[in-house]
């Protein structure tokens, strides 16, 4: 058995006074976490994604229920986890009249890296976020993506086993997203067996595609998925569902004739263009649970030689499948 | 136990040297000692070479002054969230206090010390009793010390350096005032002596009167230092409270 770095043992957080009920942010959350593993942490606003990370990283007491970080439980021990975790708040936070030089060494500082060890610390974490060029710069005169990339290395500068992110990559532009996830890739990597455990919560299905091998997606404080990515999107409708650009010839039902494939549950249709071989019509065609379709399809296609500009077979989409496991649930 | 107080200590203390408030703050106070010592005083006029008219005003300058030192200490942390990150840091919460609350304490401190010119005034004008004025600078000190540690707490409850800022003025306007005689009088006329004694025993005005004086009276110096005891016990449970 691996070793685990992360543990959350029914782990519990209702607000406000016990009188008053109050709200119920996280309901007994339950999950492990092993070196190497990028956990992508999911679920729609208010879900409790924040909360949960607050209770683990010490900062929020849980009600009930506890975490465990590296062995260490996180009431008990409260300062031992802080030491071992990294942990970037949603929003990232920063002392915004420090320069990120000045605020990287307070934060080597509290965490017991002194003279040489610290030099090297800050230089490691700094070359890897890319923060050279704006290490005497005031925090707030600094671009969002850099102030993120202050936060992050705040996160790491000591090194930590376990990683807890709060949405990384909210707010950033698609190059600064791309930055970030590679870092957190990079880091995932590192070290094998003896590797990093990372947790990053995220509104981003495709993020999750990107960097995460593995989802646990929450609604209302309670898990409702929690597997590999792949195994989440073969979930969706639209796992081996066959899109098609084509221009048969006028008066074919094509509709009909792909319904009549066994194995096809339904045709979506996308409408049509007018282009310069005729009227190409665009579909998805959606296979009942399990089926493969793309072969029957490509052969009738083959056989009734229709011009095909388009055929693409579909992975799945998580935001499909996000919408149907957090909405209507009782 | 106080673990990351150091740490603390030194950011909060450069903190201050790298605004401009603080120098503004610094030459306010001593602008404002210097007008009260001279003119209002009447340092020269006395023709008595000790420090009175200079640290009868102390009470007075803190009034308005030292609060403003403490404001910032945990409500701009609340207000821009890097509550979080502090409290998420291998560090303890008394740690955290400390280091806060003594880099204050420090700044307040330099600030008290940047008077010296006032003290070589009187030495040079005649020969006065420098012990006196020692003790008078350590009640100094120890007063700035008891309202940085009621600002702290004030801070700690809100987000906003404007209302913390009030709430230790006003605490501090009734720890004056508990020993104004105009109120000791008026609280005379009617209520039991030992509840007027009582009353009059919290006052920043009489324990610092002795000390100005020349007279370090150790109960004087307990009741400081409880005071910034109490006061920073109760920032930790605010703080503690406002966690969730
Ligand atoms: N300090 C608080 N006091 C009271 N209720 C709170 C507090 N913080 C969060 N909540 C409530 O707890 C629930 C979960 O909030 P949380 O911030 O953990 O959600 P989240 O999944 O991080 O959402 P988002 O995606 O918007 O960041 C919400 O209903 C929220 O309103
Ligand atoms: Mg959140």
């Amino acid at each position: 058995m691996p070793e685990t770095l992360v543990r959350l043992d029914a782990l519990t957080k209702r607000y406000g006074s016990s009188r008053t009920a109050g709200i119920l942010a996280v309901d007994h959350i339950s999950f492990e976490v092993a070196p190497g593993e990028v956990l992508g942490f999911l679920g729609p606003n208010g879900a409790g994604k924040s909360t949960t990370m607050k209770m683990v990283t010490g900062y929020l007491p849980p009600t009930s229920g506890t975490a465990h970080v590296c062995g260490l439980d996180v009431t008990r021990d409260p300062i031992g986890v802080k030491e071992r975790v990294g942990y970037l708040p949603e929003g990232s936070p920063l002392y915004a009249e420090m320069t990120p030089l000045q605020f990287l060494r307070f934060v080597a500082d509290v965490r017991g890296l002194k003279g040489a060890a610290a030099k090297a610390a800050i230089d490691s974490a700094v070359a890897r976020t890319h923060l050279e060029g704006v290490l005497h710069q005031t925090i707030d005169t600094l671009s969002k993506g850099f102030k993120r990339r202050v936060g992050l290395a705040q996160a790491i500068v000591h090194t930590p086993r376990v990683l807890i992110l709060d949405e990384p990559t909210d707010g950033l532009d698609p190059n600064q997203k791309h930055e970030v996830r590679q870092l957190i890739r990079a880091m995932a990597r590192e070290g094998g067996e003896a590797g990093k455990a990372i947790i990053l919560s995220t509104h981003i299905l495709e993020e999750v595609e990107a960097v995460c091998t593995r989802a646990v997606i929450i609604a209302k404080g309670r898990i409702v998925a929690d597997e590999r990515p792949a195994a989440l999107m073969a979930r969706s409708r639209y796992h081996n569902a066959v899109s098609l650009a084509l221009c048969p010839p006028a008066g074919t039902m094509i509709f009909d004739e792909l319904r009549k494939i066994p194995g096809v549950r339904e045709v979506e249709d996308h409408g049509t263009d007018q282009t310069k071989d005729g009227v190409q019509v665009r579909c998805t065609v959606i296979p009942k649970k399990g089926s493969l379709i793309a072969p029957e399809i490509s052969h009738l296609i083959k056989a009734r030689s229709w011009q095909v500009d388009t055929m693409r077979v579909e992975s799945g989409r998580l935001d499909d499948v996000f919408r149907d496991l957090t909405t209507d649930k009782a | 136990m106080l673990r990351g107080a150091t740490a603390v200590f030194r950011r909060e203390l450069a903190g201050y040297f790298s605004t401009p408030v603080a120098y503004v703050f610094i030459v306010i106070f001593l602008i404002l000692a210097g007008v009260f010592t001279f003119q209002i005083g009447g340092l020269y006029e006395r023709g008595q070479a000790d420090l009175q008219p200079f640290f009868a005003f102390h009470p007075w300058l803190y009034l308005f002054l030292v609060p403003a030192l403490a404001m910032r200490l945990w409500a701009e942390e609340h207000k821009s969230g890097t509550i979080e990150l502090l409290m998420t840091l291998p560090l303890s919460r008394a740690g955290a206090i400390m280091g806060k609350f003594m880099a204050a304490w420090a700044f307040a401190g330099a600030a008290l010390a940047l008077t010296f010119p006032v003290w070589v005034t009187v030495n040079v004008l005649g020969s006065p009793d420098n012990g006196a004025i020692l003790a008078g600078y350590v009640g100094s000190f120890l007063m700035a010390g008891a309202v940085l540690a009621l600002g702290s707490c004030a801070s700690a409850g809100t987000k906003s350096q404007v209302i913390a800022f009030i709430i230790t003025a006003v605490l501090v306007l009734g720890f004056l005032l508990a020993g104004f005689s105009p109120v000791v009088d008026f609280f005379r006329g009617w209520a039991p002596p030992s509840v007027v004694d009582a009353i009059a025993s919290f006052s920043f005005l009489t324990r610092f009167e002795g000390m100005s004086k020349g007279v370090i009276d150790a109960r004087d110096v307990a009741f400081f230092a409880t005071l910034m005891g109490v006061c920073l016990a109760m920032n930790a449970i605010i703080l503690e409270a406002k966690r969730a």
